[in-house]
């Protein structure tokens, strides 16, 4: 026994301040934050709280505003996920053959990435200016310039909560398609040719190749960049901060209400914003991390 | 492949892999090669719309930022707008490098140390501290935002760099530690451990002779990603620092933010800002890609 502490006793001591930092400054964070939401920290409580129960939670739940914030980002991750999707598989798609100057397309395609989401939003704010007509200008102009005047629109000033968020999320493709890009390019490069070989030997056509013999090979792909990008799109904050600033009700979604509460020294419902953005997270990212456990210790 | 799997940088290896012969051969005729060049080409050019906006705004004189101007060449070129956005970003640049390079390299280092014990110097329930510390990676940092803030005041941390430096080190720990563990676990044969082992060599000799000198690979892979996500974070900037002390998303955010924008200058700030990051990018690309893939999850 003595000997077996020995052997693995050391690597216990270095991962000991990981666990005790991690311990307190995630778990007992999110344990604090919790505690705070079930009490009635309000804007202006003095003295020591008292606790609630769940009412904060159910009074979000009852709140136009909150409810507006999730349906805002319900469509805004709809938005987000199916066009990243498609311009990412479309790149990979044309890509995955080789074409002469691949890792300039490949470089220019995913560069935005590198980018900070409020640089980026600065400048697809100035893009998106709602203007039209003889007053156009952003990428309104540019359709004005193009004679192309039925693709104008008002953009994120849009009545429609559809064409709303889309604005908003046309800047977080624009930075994110690349990404995708490269996940499904790696997954065709991962695809023994001889898969392929055997599909033409059988006689398929090039559209049933796809369909029926590289598509499902890469479900797994999907399957991670549909969680990868749902995750991203929970967070998204900056980008909606930097393009329409934090006090928009038509862009609110739960991560910057969570920000406007805090401006209002709304603890305990500014706490219960943020446990709701993490028990959707959760719910999302806890069952794909098993299923990538379970998947390695299969190999 | 799954994002965890992605982080080893194989992901990155597998994309610069030639597509093999084969893959080229049927199915390809000249024409359809033509049509997805020409495709590439078009989305490679909206792809840059942005840039190519930026890059004229920035060089432009007041007056010369007109509704009907806006997509034409400058009139007369002008380094005005640099100068301005480079006086008010100035303090917020080095404020940035004196934050982001000491957090990078201290939340790799003890990536290194973690990631090495995890792979190859196990213990018992190893498994289950390294999902304990993978969680870290998934949580809105909304979840935990309020009370750290509280624990930093009554650390008596001084706000600004110290405050940040410190945050980024905790919540970059998760993501260093899964890239090095899954490094080490693809570079590094377990048989070299056993017989350093068999040798007497103990956990730190071995690290230090054995480990250390082959992880810069590892090392780059995690200084480029921390770097760049440093660099570009914001929500902790917004949170836990103020325009005196902040970092430059923060001055970007005001300088291109208020009542009366002066849009030359906001697009030479967001130029500004993002040089350090798409240095980094056009430099280092093909560690880049493997942080990408890696750190797509975190928060």
């Amino acid at each position: 026994m003595h000997g077996r502490i020995r052997t693995w006793g050391p690597g216990a001591l270095v991962l000991l301040p990981t666990v005790l930092l991690l311990g307190y400054f995630v778990y007992g964070l999110i344990a604090w934050s919790f505690n705070t939401s079930l009490t009635d920290r309000h804007t202006g409580r003095k003295g020591p709280a008292s606790y609630v129960g769940f009412e904060n939670y159910g009074n979000l739940f009852t709140e136009e505003r909150f409810l507006n914030s999730l349906k805002n980002l319900g469509v805004l991750t709809v938005a987000f996920i199916v066009g990243t999707l498609i311009f990412g598989l479309i790149w990979a798609l044309l890509l995955e053959k080789g074409v002469p100057g691949e890792s300039v397309f490949r470089s220019v395609y995913l560069f935005p990435m590198a980018i900070s989401m409020i640089a980026s939003g600065v400048v697809w704010g100035w893009l998106l200016n709602p203007s039209q007509g003889e007053d156009a200008r952003g990428l309104n102009r540019l359709f004005e310039i193009l004679h192309l005047h039925f693709l104008e629109n008002p953009w994120w000033t849009a009545g429609s909560r559809w064409t709303t968020m889309a604005s908003i999320a046309l800047p977080a493709v624009w930075q994110m398609s690349g990404y995708i890009m490269a996940l499904f390019l790696a997954g065709f490069r991962g695809i023994p040719p001889e898969l392929r070989e055997a599909a033409r030997v059988d006689g398929a056509s090039e559209f049933k190749l796809y369909r029926h013999v590289l598509f499902p090979q890469l479900s797994p792909i999907a399957l991670s960049a549909l969680i990868i990008l749902g995750h991203i799109s929970l967070k998204l904050f900056d980008l909606i901060y930097a393009i329409t600033g934090p006090n928009q009700f038509r862009t609110e979604v739960p991560a910057i209400l969570m920000w406007n509460t805090l401006l209002r020294s709304d603890l305990a419902k500014a706490s219960a914003i943020g446990i709701v953005m993490l028990a959707v997270v959760a719910v999302l990212v806890i069952p794909y991390l098993a299923w990538t456990v379970r998947q390695e210790n299969e190999q | 492949m799954t994002a965890v799997e992605a982080a080893t940088g194989h992901t990155a290896a597998a994309i610069r892999q030639k597509p093999r012969r084969g893959a080229t051969a049927d199915g390809t005729t000249r024409r359809s090669r033509t049509i997805r060049y020409v495709l590439l080409l078009l989305f490679l050019l909206f792809v840059l719309i942005p840039v190519y906006v930026v890059l004229i705004t920035s060089f432009k004189t007041s007056g010369d930022t007109t509704a009907a101007s806006q997509w034409n060449l400058p009139k007369t070129w002008t380094l005005e707008p640099w100068r301005k956005a480079w006086d008010v970003l100035q303090p917020y640049m080095i404020r940035s490098l004196s934050l982001a390079i000491p957090a990078a390299i201290i939340s790799s280092l003890i990536g290194s140390a973690n990631g090495f014990v995890l792979a190859r110097w196990r213990f018992p329930g190893a498994n289950l501290v390294f999902a304990f510390i993978l969680f870290g990676m998934f949580i809105p940092y909304q979840a935990v935002m309020l009370p750290l803030r509280t624990t930093f005041t009554a650390l008596d941390v001084t706000r600004g760099v110290p405050t940040l430096i410190i945050a980024h080190c905790i919540y970059g720990i998760p993501i260093c530690t899964l890239i090095f563990r899954n490094y080490y676990a693809t570079i590094v044969p377990n048989e070299i451990i056993e017989s350093a082992r068999v040798d007497g060599a103990g956990l730190v000799q071995t690290y230090l002779r054995i480990i250390l000198p082959i992880s810069i690979s590892g090392f780059v892979v995690t200084l480029i990603w921390q770097f760049t996500s440093v660099w570009n974070d914001f929500l902790f900037a917004l949170f836990l620092t103020q325009q005196n002390n902040g970092p430059v998303t923060l001055g970007l955010a005001a300088l291109a933010g208020g009542q009366k924008v002066d849009y030359a200058a906001s697009m030479a700030g967001a130029l500004i800002t993002s040089f350090p990051t798409l240095i980094v990018y056009i430099l280092l690309g093909r560690w880049f890609i493997g942080g990408l893939m890696a750190g797509a999850l975190k928060g």
